[in-house]
């Protein structure tokens, strides 16, 4: 019965959700301000619907509801109930309904805190949203219906994939999620501003609040997934440069550009036309990420199953979204005024450098990501890209824009004396050079690259904490008056000088971890140690344990240094019930200069056990980094200028339009 | 500044950061593409010593074997046309056995064999690589198209 129940929500869902995408935009085209209305209604009624039909599946996963083909092929009656929730995301439809729900969520929200938005626009944008959902939604009933049933439910189910069964199931790909689906919001923003003709400083007060929700998100969701690839061995560590990865990272740097150009338009009314095109590309890139890899063009790791017909109604589905978007960009843009003129030294330009270098370095990673492909269609034969083309593209475009990051907060609007910037960064350039030695000091003259890495990632740290105590005038007044403009600073400059802060602390790690990392395989029998990089792990034996689905086999490492005891590693074996699959769970202990890193293998002929240990420096430094990140995003997001949504002066203006449109509906 | 000359120097930017990033591609493709062959096609094709490529099939049935304590491996790769020795340092992924597809990068030596120096995991007990499927159907050797593209 439930399912039958879930089955009809999403029914009833497409339903409001096409009536959403017309009525709408006939109310906003002939001021009928009841159709414009309805768009509200529609969006809450469709996440009504959408949200009891994902719980329906929840509720069918947490009771085993075997009769249903999709908790049959991925859940069992013993999993942990954490992972029997998680489970509904764990595979291509749930992860779906998911989708459609994030989707959801973000178009009610638009609704409701979308008061103070001009009646026309906030219709228009609740239309658009609603096409992407009536896309997805057709999608999900069509090809990969959650709710079918099955005429002979079998006793137990075929369990979710033991590797899934992991914490970071359950709180990865909705992040993941919240992130791409949130760029829709700014989508749809575009898409209505192309069909109104109209951006100004208000429309970008309004689009930046959402752009940065999806960035935050997909930052963090990035960051787990990168960090979840770390602990699980055989994926590659935290950054392989899979297809997988990659199509996330995309609409990342797209984002980050975005955020960063919408500034602009709010501040300066300029780069408008620039901006509704990264707006498209961003979620452009976010469908790609969610669907691409799905429609098994891509191989990749981690990709769900594989069926012909959804791959083709994927790529149905992309070509109408983009092209149809782009067309429509191409159409109308030309008739956008251009705003605000500026000279190349100067904030603005600052900013559009930061746009181009960005883009160019997404564009270097949709190309490696999708060379294959056209490899393929051209007969060129099976190829694959791995991370040597990334180092040396990707790296060598993000490197001027890393020195920069710094830089860009001291130009002034419109015309900037660059002689006097650099000259404000005198200080931090010093502090670099000292950075640069001790860095060669402690690596004892490591490579020569990688210690300039580091100080490029000291100068961009140094560099935002002068440009932060510059804000505060540190040194220069009082100490109390500092303290008081510190605590007067807006949370977005806060969160602009957390954000590069932590940008910088993530550079330092990765660049650590990648060239000082150091591994070590070896036959040990229980008493013997191996030294890995200064450190002793002894072996002291297995034992057996049963865990609430699985067996495990499970070693015990006492590490020390110096003869001075400093932990103990419990790296295990496991073999899944169901399944008869084996996983290898490593164990890890973390510190500040880096990671001690131990896992287990298989038994030899003579008693010994192949053991595998890493030595990983800096390396937590990247996720420290990505919640500073994370964190910058929030504080920016409780700005209060940023959640009025618009200058009160605005606002007022707004009300005065939206009166008088209402009387001229009347 | 008037709009013209700004239009310019944005331009001025932009052809030059696409051109440098062209550029870059253009080099970086050239020297980090890795073809994948099956192999029949290590046979039949000159591969040159030393150049880093992927080699995938079926572990030959009876053709495992541990070296040197457990550490080195050894092992055959079958499309059932031709077969090639391979030779791999390290744990392996954990659902590595004897008949399953496997996709392996490395290099070949002088004595014609190959040193891998990854094997690549998969998720799935009944996954089996794009690249592999190709292979077989190339040499006949692929039976049944049900379930085995799962990933």
């Amino acid at each position: 019965m439930i399912a039958e129940l879930g089955q009809f929500a999403i029914i009833m869902a497409l339903l409001a959700a096409i009536a959403q995408s017309i009525l709408p935009l006939i109310g906003a085209e002939r001021l009928d301000s009841r159709l414009m209305a309805f768009g509200s209604q529609a969006s809450l009624i469709q996440l009504l619907f959408v949200f009891l039909a994902f719980g329906c599946l929840t509720q069918a996963y947490i009771v085993s509801d075997f009769t249903l083909v999709n908790v049959a092929e991925n859940s069992h009656s013993t999993k942990p109930l954490l992972y029997k929730i998680s489970g509904v995301w764990g595979n291509h439809e749930g992860s779906m309904l998911l989708w459609i729900l994030i989707l959801a969520v973000f178009g009610a929200a638009v609704a409701a805190f979308g008061r103070n938005l001009p009646v026309t626009l906030k219709a228009r944008v609740l239309a658009v949203q609603a096409m992407i959902g009536v896309g997805f939604l057709t999608f999900l009933i069509f090809t990969s219906n959650p709710f079918t049933r099955l005429l002979v439910p079998p006793e137990n189910g075929r369990d979710l994939n033991p590797l899934l069964q992991d914490p970071g199931l359950a709180f990865h790909p909705p992040m993941l999620y919240v992130g791409y689906v949130g760029f829709s919001v700014a989508f749809s923003f575009a898409i209505a501003a192309l069909i109104e003709g109209k951006v100004d400083a208000a429309w970008a007060r309004w689009v930046r609040p959402w752009t940065l929700t999806a960035w935050t998100f997909l930052t963090g969701g990035i960051a787990l997934g990168s960090w979840w690839a770390y602990y699980e061995l055989g994926w590659g560590g935290w950054w392989f440069w899979d297809p997988v990865e990659n199509v996330s990272f995309m609409p990342w740097l797209m984002g980050t550009a975005l955020l960063h150009s919408a500034i602009v338009v709010e501040k300066r009314n300029s780069l408008k036309v620039w901006t509704i095109l990264l707006a498209i590309l961003t979620f452009s890139l976010s469908l790609i990420g969610t669907f691409i890899v799905r429609s098994g063009l891509l191989t990749s790791v981690h990709s769900f199953a594989v069926n012909p017909e959804r791959g083709i109604f994927i790529l149905f589905l992309l070509a109408i979204a983009i092209g149809g978007s782009l067309a429509l960009f191409a159409f109308r843009a030309p008739s956008l005024k251009a705003g605000g003129i500026f000279s190349p030294i100067s904030r603005e330009g600052g900013l559009l450098l930061n746009n181009l270098l960005l883009s160019t370095a997404c564009a270097t990673v949709f190309l490696g990501t999708l060379y294959p492909l056209f490899m393929e269609a051209l007969g060129g034969g099976r190829v694959s890209i791995g991370p040597p083309f990334y180092n040396n593209t990707f790296v060598p475009v993000m490197v001027p824009l890393l020195l920069l990051v710094c830089v860009g907060p001291l130009l002034p609007w419109k015309r900037a004396d660059l002689v006097g910037v650099l000259g404000r960064l005198k200080y931090a350039g010093l502090a670099t050079i000292l950075a640069i030695l001790l860095a060669w000091y402690v690596t004892e003259g490591g490579p020569f690259l990688a210690i300039l890495g580091l100080g490029m990632a000291a100068w961009m740290l140094l560099g935002t904490l002068s440009e932060w105590a510059d804000k505060i005038k540190l040194f220069r007044a009082p100490l109390a008056t500092s303290w008081q403009r510190m605590i007067k600073l807006p949370g977005s400059a806060w969160g602009m000088t957390l954000a590069h802060g932590g940008l910088a602390i993530a550079v330092a790690g990765m660049i650590s971890t990648s060239v000082w990392k150091v591994e070590d395989v070896a036959v040990l029998k229980p008493g013997e140690t191996i030294s890995v990089a200064g450190t002793d792990y002894r072996f002291d034996g297995v034992r057996e344990l049963a865990g609430p689905n699985y067996q495990a086999v499970e070693g015990t490492f006492t590490v020390s240094q110096n003869g001075e005891f400093m932990t103990i590693l419990k790296p295990q074996k496991r073999l899944y019930n169901v399944q008869k699959m084996p996983t290898t769970e490593a164990a890890i202990h973390s510190t500040f200069v880096g990671d001690y890193y131990a896992v287990i293998g298989d038994q030899v002929e003579d008693g010994g056990w192949t053991v595998r240990i890493y030595r990983e420096p800096m390396v937590t430094w990247i996720w420290f980094g990505c919640t500073l990140m994370v964190l910058a995003g929030f504080l920016s997001l409780a700005d209060r200028r940023l959640r009025v949504g618009a200058p009160a002066g605005k606002r007022k203006q707004g009300k005065r339009e939206q009166k008088s449109q209402r009387n001229a509906a009347a | 500044m008037t709009r013209k000359s700004r239009r310019m120097y944005v331009l001025v930017v932009a052809i030059a950061l696409l051109a440098s990033a062209t550029a870059l591609v253009l080099t970086a493709l050239d020297d980090n593409i890795t073809y994948f062959y099956s192999p029949s096609d290590l046979k039949t094709k000159q591969v040159t010593v030393g150049r880093a490529l992927r080699l995938g099939g079926l572990v030959e049935d009876g053709t495992f074997e541990k070296l040197d304590g457990g550490l080195k491996v050894k092992f055959s790769i079958t499309d059932g046309a031709e077969t090639v020795a391979v030779n791999y340092e390290g744990i392996l992924p954990d659902l590595f056995r004897e008949g399953q597809g496997v996709i392996t990068e490395g290099s070949l030596n002088e004595k014609g064999e190959f040193i891998a120096h990854e094997v690549l995991a998969k998720h799935d007990e009944n996954y089996m690589p794009a690249e592999v499927i190709e292979a077989l159907k190339a040499s006949g050797e692929w039976r049944g198209d049900e379930e085995q593209i799962t990933e």
